[in-house]
């Protein structure tokens, strides 16, 4: 099984005739991902032409919203690659839809936009489940792929992975090419995002193919810290963790946007102790966390 | 982006705060013309983004314009914290009758804002928690209904403000959350607040912090930016839209991904334990779906570091594809010529790994090692820097 979403999920891409959105609409078709439509107010009626998985010529219709995309095409996933100024309202519009899963690509986006969304979806009773922004996204390889993740790392597996970084996420898939992931998440480096650490460990831990779990933080906030107690209280498959930033310099932001440690807070240091004091086995490297995860799931004697 | 206290006092004006008013001076003299036009008592403030610039001398009162000519001369060159203290804020001064706190910041871990207000001011906010914690009043703000009367009331009841004073303190919450909100803050914090004793309430501090990702919609917000306290490095890399941060080892680092360049810095720092305790240099993302022309902007920023010795260039592919780092790595040599004279040693994998390797193989560039790994090749860059 796979969190989140699966190879039925129908999929449409706010942004699609853009150059980000359209290139990877292609990546995803190709990946096999179900897409079956877009989003822009703008080019509504019109349509766009990408290839399936298997080489074929397919014609996505686009929409004026979210809400008659999933009307016509039944989509229960939307993907946002729109710019940052316009990414709250896209946002607000498929909560509005109330699509089940929506995916924020989109890097930049002001914290203040985001924790209004987020705000409203709350208002809206949560309908939606959001993911990102500032995101990679996510994928079950040989199912879907609603993300710009490569999908060709790796295939199906037994481990599930949550990341905050895109890159780690390609790297960490990569060391493990050999067992495989049931989904890969990647959750953003944002100071406020959708789905955390805890949504997907929860998700993972209630997953009856994930065997174990590699969850891939950096310093910043103190949501490594939460997810050490929600593992200790709620999680009993293994968990491995991984935390970047040990060296980064106090009152600098280390390319994401979330990723600074203020004071003694956010260290990567403090991190890797909760994660510690929880049973996570936390890894130095990539590498040696890749390690970790194999000799715990060995152990499993799965 | 954090303000200066100067700056944070003009946004206040702007926003109907109450300050007092300020004038900010370079040099002595000026600080003296400054006590002279303000008149009366006046505090010179020494204008650094860190805290506790009182205890370290970077705040004086002044009875008149000599005495503020020799305050000025006092602070300003002073080092506080590792910030040399190059400009002051010539600031009225006040008669204070009660100090108070009050903030409204980004609360990450809630998604949504916070507002922390206390009726004891003046100390550093951060022992006050930890000392007093009753003191001090956390209350939750919507991030859509912000921060209007009613709720500024609840705020100032909550922090145990005397009934008198409840609706003068929730008129200045209403505008500083407006600095908060229309300037695309995360933080605004006043500390002092103060009451004087003609019975204003007058934002005597001010600490702002803007969100770079907002900029788009505030044109003025460059301007604020420092320039010239910026690395020089650090400037040249914004200019050509890198994300570059400059550290202090030897070991030159550019990779693909925010997560993955931390990731590097600390892998080649482990690795320095071996090499005589060899350091990144600096943290250089250069993004994803990098182009040849970025890899050989961000080989030119580093090379032009004095103090690197060798360079670690580690991508993962996602975007990002492999053959474009390898041409913008084979062109940016051939571009820098001569001045390209430290190793570097390349890992790639992902995307187009093969065609990437093979342009990099068919370049033979002396100074170019190429890595089967991370860990192989932060060994590399640490051994050739401990070498050079």
């Amino acid at each position: 099984m796979t969190i989140f979403l699966n190879k039925d999920s129908k999929v449409i891409v706010q942004g699609i005739t853009g150059g980000e959105g359209s290139k990877h609409t292609s990546r995803m078709l190709a990946a096999g991902t179900q897409v079956v439509g877009g989003v822009n107010a703008r080019k509504a009626g019109t349509k766009v032409l990408h290839n399936d998985a298997a080489g074929n010529p397919v014609e996505l219709p686009v929409f004026a919203s979210v809400a008659e995309a999933m009307e016509q095409t039944g989509a229960d996933v939307s993907i946002a690659f729109v710019p940052p100024a316009f990414t709250k309202d896209a946002v607000v519009e498929a909560i509005d839809a109330s699509i089940p899963l929506l995916v924020i690509i989109t890097e930049g986006v002001p914290v203040q936009d985001s924790a209004e969304f987020w705000a409203y979806a709350q208002e809206k009773g949560n309908a939606t489940r959001i993911i990102g922004p500032n995101c990679p996204g996510i994928i079950s390889p040989g199912e879907a792929l609603v993300g710009i993740t490569p999908a060709n790392i790796t295939g199906k597996g037994p481990i599930g992975l949550v990341s905050k970084s895109g890159t780690l996420t390609y790297q960490m898939m990569y060391e493990l090419r050999d067992l495989g992931f049931s989904t890969a998440i990647g959750i953003g480096g944002d100071p406020i995002i959708g789905t955390t650490h805890i949504d997907a460990l929860a998700a993972f831990e209630a997953d009856p193919e994930t065997k174990a779990i590699v969850m891939i933080g950096e310093i910043g906030g103190d949501a490594e810290e939460r997810a050490a107690d929600f593992i200790k209280a709620n999680v009993t498959k293994p968990v491995v963790g991984y935390v970047a930033g040990f060296t980064a310099p106090e009152g600098k932001t280390m390319g994401h946007a979330g990723a600074i440690v203020s004071g003694s807070a956010g260290t990567a240091q403090a991190k890797k102790e909760a994660l510690e004091a929880a049973g996570v086995k936390v890894g130095k490297t990539p590498s040696e966390t890749a390690q970790l995860l194999r000799e715990v799931y060995a152990a499993l004697g799965a | 982006m954090d303000l200066y206290e100067y700056q944070a006092r003009d946004l206040f004006e702007q926003y109907g705060v109450p300050v007092l008013p300020g004038i900010v001076a370079d040099t002595a003299d000026e600080v003296r013309a400054a006590a002279e036009k303000l008149g009366g008592v006046v505090v010179v403030k020494a204008q650094v983004k860190t805290g506790g610039r009182g205890k370290a001398g970077g705040v004086k009162v002044a009875k008149n314009p000599d005495e503020a000519y020799e305050a000025a001369k006092a602070i300003l060159g002073l080092d506080i914290k590792g910030h040399v203290v190059k400009r002051v804020m010539v600031a009225g001064g006040a008669r204070i009758a009660q100090e108070f706190y009050f903030s409204v910041l980004l609360d990450r871990a809630n998604r949504s804002y916070l507002s922390l207000t206390s009726v004891e001011g003046g100390m550093e906010i951060e022992v006050l928690a930890v000392e007093k914690p009753e003191a001090l009043a956390r209350v939750e703000v919507d991030p859509i209904a912000g921060i209007d009367t009613a709720k500024a009331r609840e705020i100032a009841v909550a922090a145990n403000f005397p009934a008198e004073l409840v609706d003068k303190v929730a008129d200045v919450f209403v505008k500083l959350y407006e600095v908060y909100k229309g300037e695309d803050a995360t933080l605004v914090e006043v500390n002092p607040l103060i009451l004087d004793e003609d019975g204003n309430v007058v934002a005597l501090d001010g600490k702002v912090t803007l969100d770079e990702n907002a900029e788009f919609r505030h044109a003025n917000h460059a301007l604020l930016e420092d320039k010239a306290a910026a690395d020089p490095l650090e400037a040249a890399a914004k200019e050509l839209d890198l994300n570059y941060v400059k550290l202090d080892g030897e070991v030159g680092i550019i990779g693909n991904g925010a997560g993955l360049v931390m990731s590097t810095l600390d892998v080649v720092a482990y690795a320095g334990e071996n090499h005589g305790g060899v350091k990144p240099a600096n943290f250089l993302d250069i993004g994803g779906g990098a182009s040849a022309e970025v890899m050989a902007n961000g080989l030119g920023i580093i090379l032009g570091d004095p103090q690197v010795k060798s360079v670690f260039v580690n991508v993962f592919g996602g975007i990002t594809a492999c053959d474009q780092v390898a041409k913008g790595i084979v062109g940016a040599l051939a571009e820098l010529g001569s001045a390209a004279n430290k190793p570097l040693v390349v890992r790639l994998d992902g995307n187009n790994v093969d065609e990437g390797r093979r342009i990099l193989a068919e370049a033979a560039h002396p100074l170019v090692t190429l890595a089967e790994n991370m860990d192989q090749g932060a060994d590399k860059a640490a051994e050739l820097a401990n070498a050079a």
